[in-house]
């Protein structure tokens, strides 16, 4: 740490660690396309911004004194240079009222998943909220979260999916955490009812034995 | 460190913001002593760690394609 002391990275160390970062990389390959698809649903777009990172870290590698920290760092590069792209296209497309409006168009403040399965007349034959879970593939997430405007699919995905605090979020999206926060809540309902509007177009949650019992689902 | 009664509406008023750990300690632990008492909060917030897990895998997973893998082979082996 102390300025003098700081050691000169010699050849073999340097070699190390390029072969470090080269097989991190690749391992988190997966991890880091899919979150970028998540980020920008565009499978283009997705593989830009994962070279981009991937260029930037190797170029910032001297920053990283602890290569365990390495794939952290990575996700936060990824995040940085999906952020600044967003905002270029914000400022060109005027993306962000676009998505406010579909937002609002689509989704009651409070909507439920559990409050829509946890149903009395659903309960006498096991518990359809864990089933409901339980069954849920992963594209069906997916498709859920690409379901979402930018502004609320992005804080999901960095919070949830990434573990990011309200303070790291809003920092990155250079927002204050009152929005983090009422941005989440919105996110999760919209996210809450895509799955439930999904489940109901595959014929998956229609109401058991399907005899006229009303399970509020069409309100 | 005083402990707090918290009502059914409060819990879930903070359910999220409890899994997201951003409670402070004296809540979080005011928000777990509700939990193993009160049935009908518990399962609900099972249920939203269950859904919030498998959006965390779902979110953050999706298999690159064979041609971003040789890209970045492509720029690993420039460096
Ligand atoms: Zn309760």
């Amino acid at each position: 740490m102390s300025g003098k002391a700081s050691r000169r990275i010699g050849k073999q160390d340097q070699a190390e660690r390029k072969q470090r970062f080269e097989e991190e990389v690749l391992r988190l390959m997966d991890r880091l396309y899919g979150t970028a698809l998540r980020l920008t649903r565009n499978t283009d777009d997705a593989e830009d911004i994962v070279a981009e990172a991937v260029s930037k870290a190797w170029s910032r590698l001297d920053e990283l004194d602890d290569l365990d920290c390495l794939p952290g760092w990575l996700f936060r590069i990824l995040n940085n240079v999906f952020v600044s792209e967003w905002r270029k296209r914000q400022t060109r497309q005027r993306y962000w009222e676009d998505a406010k409006q579909a937002g609002d168009i689509d989704a009651p403040e409070d909507f439920s998943l559990f409050q829509k399965l946890h149903q009395p007349f659903l309960l006498w034959w096991g518990t359809p909220e864990d089933a409901f879970v339980n069954d849920l593939l992963h594209e069906d997430i997916q498709r859920a979260l690409d379901s979402l405007p930018d502004e609320y699919r992005v804080v999901i995905v960095l919070v949830e999916v990434q573990g990011y605090t309200y303070s790291e979020a809003s920092r990155l999206l250079e927002v204050p955490t009152g929005t983090i926060r009422s941005r989440l809540s919105r996110a999760r309902s919209l996210l809450q009812k895509a799955l439930w509007t999904q489940a109901c177009a595959a014929g998956l949650r229609s109401e058991p034995g399907d005899s006229g019992h009303d399970n509020g689902a069409g309100k | 460190m005083t402990e707090r009664e918290l009502s059914c509406e409060e819990v879930l008023e903070q359910l999220f913001t409890y899994l997201d750990g951003e409670i402070d300690a004296a809540g979080s632990a005011d928000i777990d002593r509700h939990l193993e008492r009160c049935r009908d909060c518990y399962t609900r917030a099972e249920f939203e760690k269950k859904l919030r897990l498998k959006t965390e895998q779902a979110g953050g997973f999706a298999p690159a394609p064979e041609r971003l893998r040789a890209r970045i082979r492509g720029l690993l082996d420039r460096y």
